[in-house]
């Protein structure tokens, strides 16, 4: 059973200096050649997971391994399996792109003929073959994250951990990705991954933890953190904020999670979508309030998020 | 996109090969390249940082000469190796500020998630860094030329002095690297290391004798590594006379070999250890 799970991370605690709690017993587990989506508010402790997975720190306590090898006792053999994409492009603004992937496979220890190989095939695969020969210098924020990216696939890692992989990349340049990644799960990669993009995570991921202060406050599949919620949404717009606070004061009681509103739009998730939408119109007309928008819809990772956190993703 | 990417080869083999002396060497050569090719393509700070040393080998014919007096030798020839040493020690803080700007910049994040040896981020900054200090003092060596200063020994000796500044250089870096990744950015590492540099450089034999100072600066003046190395250099380039009667060349030598050998013994250890730290 264990033999399945390419990341096993139990009970990971780290306190920075100035006194930050920034995990708190989080424990992850990837199933190989699964995606697995963290997912978390600003400062909920992903970008220090994944740095502590990829040997960058160490944790105060809890264990850590990867395809069976201890983070903490064996740093090294680590590093040999696994492809780090983090937060930040940490790509040198000095050298060319395909300067940069060969430093990296270099790094890696590729056979030299192989490093050249490599990094000509993934500049063209991540679409930067016009600006292949350029200092990174001239690229555009999105073309250094793709190349980012792109060096951490030049080994190609067993195990591959992105931090917010697609955050300031274009939907086409987004959607080139998830097909990457997709593709790489297909053929045995492991990939862990952190995003603010709920829909990233659904199409991604077959596994979700969602944290927040360091600790796991959901997990499960995308359709089950979405079962949570029932099975539909009712999406309630009126004139103002005014009439939308009155209605969902009167709303409350209708499903069996409370509604949430969004400027003067309410949203209110329930079981039965149908007899919940009659009994809604019901509620409202008898307070004599006028909805100018009905809508039924499924309910999206972001609804999931809202009502566990209490926050938005952005 | 497609992607093309086989189930993982056999890492084990990778592993152990990891700390391998092949590998600690080829990776610290590919880290100096990497270093070197920053400085080729910006010539702006290759040329800036040229133009230091050469003002200062400008004030100090043009400006002080007149004024300091040296027995025995003329001064261009005496503060041609105080000058060399100054400016190696002086280039050797790039390599503060090159590490901060890694650091910040998540350079060394990304390394340190790399299989690559774990000296070879400081030792290939290091070695570009010497390389630029061979750079620079060819550059001063032309310019001293120029403006009289002239080589009283041989070439190889000549060499002998070269290479002794430049190893002292080497040591230094290793001790600006853990500035560099102690502070907080580019700036601060750069400011960091002046304190440490002018005390050094000035209250040493580097351009004016130690006997000219007061008594209680001669102690530390003559024992300091810069006035070592800056006398060594005196001497294989202009002959014994250069010592101004104090020691023997061999001595001299030796004493600032020791100080180059001792420091690179205690600071690279220290900058790797404080690599392992950082976060
Ligand atoms: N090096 C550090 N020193 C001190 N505190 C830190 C450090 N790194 C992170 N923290 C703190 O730890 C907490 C978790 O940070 P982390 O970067 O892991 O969050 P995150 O989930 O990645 O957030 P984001 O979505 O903004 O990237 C935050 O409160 C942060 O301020
Ligand atoms: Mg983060």
């Amino acid at each position: 059973m264990i033999d399945d799970l390419a990341v096993v991370a139990r009970d990971l605690t780290k306190t920075f200096k100035g006194g930050t709690l920034a995990l708190d017993n989080l424990s992850i587990e990837v199933a190989r050649a699964s995606v697995l989506g963290l997912l978390g508010p600003n400062g909920a402790g992903k970008t220090t997971a994944v740095r502590i997975l990829t040997t960058i720190i160490k944790p105060d306590s809890g264990t850590a391994f990867i395809l069976g090898t201890d983070v903490i006792r064996d740093p090294a053999r680590v590093r040999s399996v696994i492809g780090l994409a983090g937060q930040n492009a940490a790509v040198d603004e000095n050298l060319t792109g395909l300067e940069n992937l060969r430093m990296v496979g270099d790094l890696n220890h590729l056979p030299r003929g192989e490093v050249k190989a490599r990094a000509r095939e993934l500049i063209s695969q991540f679409d930067l073959a016009d600006a292949a020969n350029r200092p990174l210098k001239t690229y555009s924020g999105g073309m250094r994250r793709r190349l980012d990216i792109a060096a951490s696939l030049v080994a190609r890692p067993a195990v591959l951990f992105l931090d917010e992989p697609t955050t300031g990349l274009d939907p086409q340049s987004r959607n080139d990705l998830w097909e990457v990644i997709e593709n790489l799960v297909e053929q045995g990669t492991t990939v862990l991954l952190t995003t603010q993009y709920l829909e990233e995570a659904d199409r991604l991921a077959r596994q979700i933890v969602v944290v927040d202060h360091g600790r796991e406050i959901a997990k499960g599949t995308p359709g089950e953190l979405k079962a949570r919620l029932g099975q539909t949404v009712l999406e309630i717009g009126f004139l103002d904020h005014e009439i939308a606070v009155r209605a969902l004061g009167v709303l409350g009681q209708l499903g069996k999670i409370p509604p949430t509103r969004d400027g003067h739009l309410v949203e209110v998730p329930v079981d039965d979508g149908p007899k919940s939408a009659l009994e809604a119109l019901r509620v409202l007309d008898s307070a004599e309030i006028q909805p100018t928008t009905f809508t039924l819809r499924e309910p999206s990772l972001d609804d999931v998020f809202l009502s566990i956190t209490g926050k938005t993703t952005e | 996109m497609t992607a093309t990417t086989a189930l993982p080869a056999d890492y084990s083999e990778a592993y152990a090969r990891e700390e391998d002396i092949k590998w600690v060497v080829r990776d610290a050569l590919t880290m100096t390249k990497r270093n070197l090719i920053a400085y080729v393509r910006i010539p702006e700070a290759a040329f800036f940082s040229s133009v230091q040393p050469i003002m200062f080998v400008l004030l100090f014919r043009y400006v002080f000469a007149g004024a300091i007096n040296v027995p025995h030798i003329g001064y261009v020839d005496y503060m041609m190796p105080g000058i060399f040493v100054q400016t190696v020690a002086f280039g050797s803080v790039s390599t503060s500020i090159g590490l901060a700007e890694d650091l910040q910049k998540g350079l060394i994040e990304r390394f340190r998630a790399l299989p690559m040896s774990r000296s070879a981020v400081l030792a290939g900054r290091t070695t570009a860094d010497l390389c630029r200090n061979v750079f620079v003092v060819a550059l001063i060596t032309g310019v001293g030329y120029l403006v009289g200063f002239r080589v009283h020994t041989g070439l190889m000796s000549f060499l002998g002095g070269v290479g002794i500044l430049l190893l002292f250089a080497y040591a230094l870096s290793w001790g600006f690297a853990v500035i560099g990744l102690s502070a907080p950015n580019s700036e601060t590492a750069q400011v960091m290391s002046f304190p440490l540099l002018f005390p050094l450089t000035f209250a040493s034999s580097s351009f004016v004798p130690v006997k000219t100072m007061p008594g209680w600066l001669q102690g530390f003046a003559n024992h300091q590594p810069v006035s070592l190395v800056a006398n060594s250099a005196r001497a294989l380039m202009e002959g014994k006379v250069a010592l101004l009667g104090s020691g023997t060349v061999g001595a001299t030598v030796v004493q600032a070999l020791i100080w180059v050998v001792g420091l690179l013994i205690i600071l690279s250890p220290l900058a790797v250890s404080r690599y392992r730290r950082v976060s």
